[in-house]
């Protein structure tokens, strides 16, 4: 077992690898569940600010959390990097995860706009993180344009369907020489193991966490989950046999053998 | 003057900078980011950028999301 096991993503380490989108919960049951999930990167969206604004989601941020704005609501690569730019003006670092989505019912994102998106953004000094439909040659070229990870999604965002693109999101695990993290559409503890033990190097969640009976609980559910299959994945999981049984126990000295 | 803040009109004084603006809003809490005419116009420079008629700013702060 390794030692250490740090995920590298842009330059900055970090011991999780659980990523939580930060959407949906009351503000003060936000640092609960960030603490309880062991979350060391939190998603935040940009919006335009009210006056009278209602508590800022940056005091419910607990210290040291490096957090990874999104570009929500961009339908071009050029929405994109003017919310980019919002973000990194508002002083939290040069992570952002780009979301440029034109499709209003089952919100898939646009793996053309977004390969520009990255390119345009790593330019600008940004550590881009975008948010994918599973296909490995949209990857590729994300990974050509400067992507610090590959984010491709499991089913429809907020959808909580699991993994429905498994087999798509492997071959990025295995082709894409960067971190790949399941974003969207886990919903269930065991459907984040999956994803580590599938290999991939985290796992993003939100709708999952808030809309469980008890979001801080299942926050710690998923942390726990996260590091099992995370564990069982540098274990190597063992061989599956096709058409047959092997017995687990000896196949000799049996009672009453002559 | 009129200016157009988060898509709204709002009255100002000739010779007013975007910090007299943030200010008369109401936008006290420090932690937003401001786009004039489209691009960035950082917070160095709130005092000293002058508004005209029809400026179109975006005022805007974190929200939670995923």
């Amino acid at each position: 077992m390794h030692m250490s096991d740090d995920l590298v993503i842009g330059g900055h380490k970090f011991q999780s690898r659980f990523r939580l989108g930060s959407g949906k919960f009351s503000l003060d049951m936000t640092r609960q569940v960030i603490e309880n999930g062991g979350v060391q990167m939190a998603t935040l969206a940009v919006r335009r600010a009210n006056a009278d604004g209602e508590g800022n989601i940056l005091d419910h941020m607990p210290e040291g959390i490096t957090l990874l704005p999104n570009t929500s609501g961009a339908r071009t690569a050029d929405e994109a990097v003017r919310i980019a730019r919002l973000a990194r003006e508002l002083g939290c670092g040069d992570f952002i995860k780009i979301e440029i989505i034109r499709d209003s019912k089952y919100l898939l994102p646009d793996n053309r706009e977004t390969i520009r998106a990255v390119g345009m953004l790593h330019d600008e000094g940004f550590i881009p993180m975008p948010y994918m439909m599973p296909d490995l040659t949209a990857a590729r070229d994300m990974a050509d344009a400067g992507a610090a990870a590959i984010m491709p999604l499991g089913s429809p965002i907020g959808s909580n369907k699991g993994i429905l693109t498994r087999d798509f999101i492997r071959m990025i695990v295995e082709e894409i020489d960067l971190p790949v993290i399941v974003d969207a559409g886990i919903g269930r503890p065991s459907q984040a193991c999956e994803a580590m033990e599938m290999g991939c190097a985290a796992v993003m969640a939100n709708t999952a966490i808030a809309t469980a009976g008890d979001v801080a609980s299942m926050a710690r559910a998923f942390r726990l989950a996260i590091e099992a299959g995370r564990m069982a994945y540098l274990s190597g999981p063992g061989r599956v046999i096709e058409g047959r049984g092997v017995a687990s126990s000896p196949l000799t000295g049996f009672l009453g053998e002559q | 003057m009129d200016v157009f803040v988060n898509g709204k009109a709002a009255r100002m004084a000739e010779g007013s900078t975007v910090s007299d603006l943030l200010e008369s809003l109401g936008f006290t809490d420090g932690r937003i980011a401001v786009e004039l005419n489209g691009d960035i116009c950082v917070r160095a420079q709130h005092a000293t950028t002058l508004l005209h008629e029809g400026d179109r700013l975006e005022v805007v702060s974190f929200v939670g999301g995923g």
